[in-house]
């Protein structure tokens, strides 16, 4: 299992390096332009800039994340992670640089073109953002309702499978507010789910959540990705969360990635700051 | 300093008008264009019409009687007691109803979407709307929009009825005033053209009323204090914008009838 998990994170590392074994010579990044969308990629981030009050939060990131892979942003609080996060699915818009998914521009389209589009990409939120005024079984139902593609019977076989995917089965008439933290966090992921998407967006999946819940949502997102095949995003500080579901990590640090790459490779980087984090120490002093 | 935070305050003022614009249209289409949520609009009328009907009944009912009250004693040597019915009808019809159910309703439900949809944006819940690719406005703005364009304006004629009897308590209770004398003078005097003056008035506060309430939540920022001051900002605004609105509303169907 681990070999194999390995050998993927290998295969992606290279690929996102522009030597991907299974592509035609002239696909790799490395071939192309170096402002250009790659249009293989899941998510292709190119010259992201975000400021807020005159202050760049995010100030020129570039990256990819392959289909199907889980690739983790890391970064102190206030770095900019749910930023560059809300970026990919279109709820906030980049003052500078494009973002596009599967090849459309996602940061060219107004909001109603976005529409259709953001079915395709979940995102789990990091309160859970459950409708409070509906049931557990209203709130998975949405967009199933709202995709309006699905009768009333097999709305509810689907909520039940959902919901049964996350393991909480019979708590469909329960309202937001009789549920714990990782309750609401495991029927926000069935909500995500429902549509069938090519990509979640995990937002500090668990943040707030005690260490046995936290291995939940772990395992969780580790089952949804072999199980429905999704291509995922992580923004966490969670780094126990991290070294279990990510191929790649990047580490964002003052608006740039300080790193980006595999397990590997960030265990062999010799960048103190970058140690001092996934080890949850404070840097060195001659660390940064 | 004055400059830029006189500069800083219209350019401020320029964002929310723009704004209003913007979501105003964007609600008007969202009326007309298919699916409708016709659960959703009978559950915000029941929430703000149902639920104002106390609250626009004692204001109604207590302005009638005040004002028959005010009048029979401001100008007792012209024998007014005797056209109270004139006075109390048209007043509480063309103006007194329509602005006081706008101001006190309209406080009171404006309010309450600010802080629903102030709360929903600061917990996600409109995000979440959105990634899911559906339309905030369509979904929360529109049922609302719809309520109060018809809720307002039936409490505005309810008002009216019990304004006018309110009056006759008054006139018949204090002023020794014949109820059919105070009743041929209300209907002897109250035209169409002064309900469809009232009526018409309370669509166009309930549309500015629904407008900067729902702006106002969905622009909410920071967590419990941001939504307290859009809820705020949302009852001083809107009774402003009833207040000056009625002025060029009276001229405008005064020039129409």
């Amino acid at each position: 299992m681990v070999d194999v998990r390995h050998e993927r994170e290998r295969a992606i590392s290279s690929a996102y390096r522009g030597g991907n074994p299974h592509r035609n010579p002239g696909d790799g990044p490395m071939n192309r332009p170096p402002d250009s969308l790659d249009p293989a990629a899941t998510f292709s981030v190119r010259g992201l800039v975000k400021r807020y009050g005159g202050r760049a939060v995010v100030d020129g990131l570039d990256f990819d994340v392959a289909p199907r892979e889980c690739f983790v942003i890391l970064g102190r609080s206030g770095s900019g992670k749910s930023v560059t996060l809300r970026q990919l699915n279109g709820l906030e818009k980049p003052d500078q640089g494009r973002v596009a998914f599967r090849g459309v521009v996602v940061s060219e389209l107004d909001e109603r073109s976005l529409r259709p589009l953001r079915r395709r990409i979940a995102m789990l939120f990091q309160s859970g953002a459950l409708f409070d005024s509906m049931s557990v079984f209203d709130n998975v139902a949405f967009p199933l309702r709202e995709a309006g593609e699905t009768t009333a019977d097999e709305v509810a076989r689907k909520v039940r499978d959902l919901l049964g995917t996350v393991g909480l089965e019979g708590i469909e008439d329960r309202l937001p507010s009789a549920l714990s933290g990782g309750m609401k966090k495991r029927v926000a992921l069935a909500r995500s789910l429902a549509l069938d998407p090519e990509a979640v967006l995990f937002d500090e999946p668990t943040t707030g959540l005690d260490p046995v819940t936290s291995a939940t949502i772990g395992r969780l997102i580790l089952s949804v990705r072999e199980r429905f095949g999704v291509t995922a995003v992580v923004v966490t500080h969670d780094i126990p969360l991290a070294r279990r579901v990510g191929d790649r990590i990047a580490l964002l640090d003052d608006g740039r990635f300080r790193f980006v790459g595999s397990w590997d490779e960030a265990e062999a980087a010799p960048d103190g700051k970058l140690r001092a984090f996934l080890e949850g120490r404070e840097e060195d002093r001659d660390a940064a | 300093m004055s400059d830029s935070g006189g500069g800083g305050r219209l350019r401020s003022a320029a964002v929310e008008a723009g704004g209003l614009g913007l979501l105003a249209g964007s609600a008007l289409r969202g009326l007309f264009e298919r699916p409708w949520e016709v659960r959703a609009w009978i559950r915000e009328a029941e929430q703000i019409g149902v639920r104002s009907l106390g609250v626009a009944a004692i204001t109604t009912v207590f302005t009638g009687m005040v004002l028959a009250l005010q009048t029979a004693y401001s100008l007792p040597s012209l024998g007014v007691k005797y056209y109270l019915g004139t006075v109390v009808s048209k007043s509480v019809v063309r103006e007194l109803g329509p602005v006081l159910v706008a101001l006190i309703v309209g406080g009171r439900i404006g309010a309450g979407m600010t802080a629903e949809l102030g709360t929903m944006k600061v917990t996600e819940q409109i995000d979440a709307l959105r990634s899911m690719g559906a339309d905030p406005v369509k979904k929360l703005v529109v049922p609302k929009l719809v309520a109060t364009l018809t809720m307002l304006p039936a409490l505005t004629v309810l008002g009216d009825v019990l304004g006018i009897l309110g009056g006759l308590a008054i006139s018949t209770g204090t002023l020794d005033v014949a109820s059919g004398l105070y009743l041929n003078d209300v209907l002897g005097a109250l035209t169409l053209e002064d309900l469809a003056s009232g009526v018409g008035k309370s669509f166009f506060f309930a549309f500015f009323v629904t407008t900067i309430a729902c702006y106002n939540g969905l622009q909410a920022k920071g967590g419990a204090d941001g939504v307290g001051r859009a809820t705020t900002h949302t009852v001083v605004l809107s009774s402003i914008m009833v207040l000056v609105s009625d002025f060029f509303l009276t001229k405008l169907f005064y020039s129409l009838f």
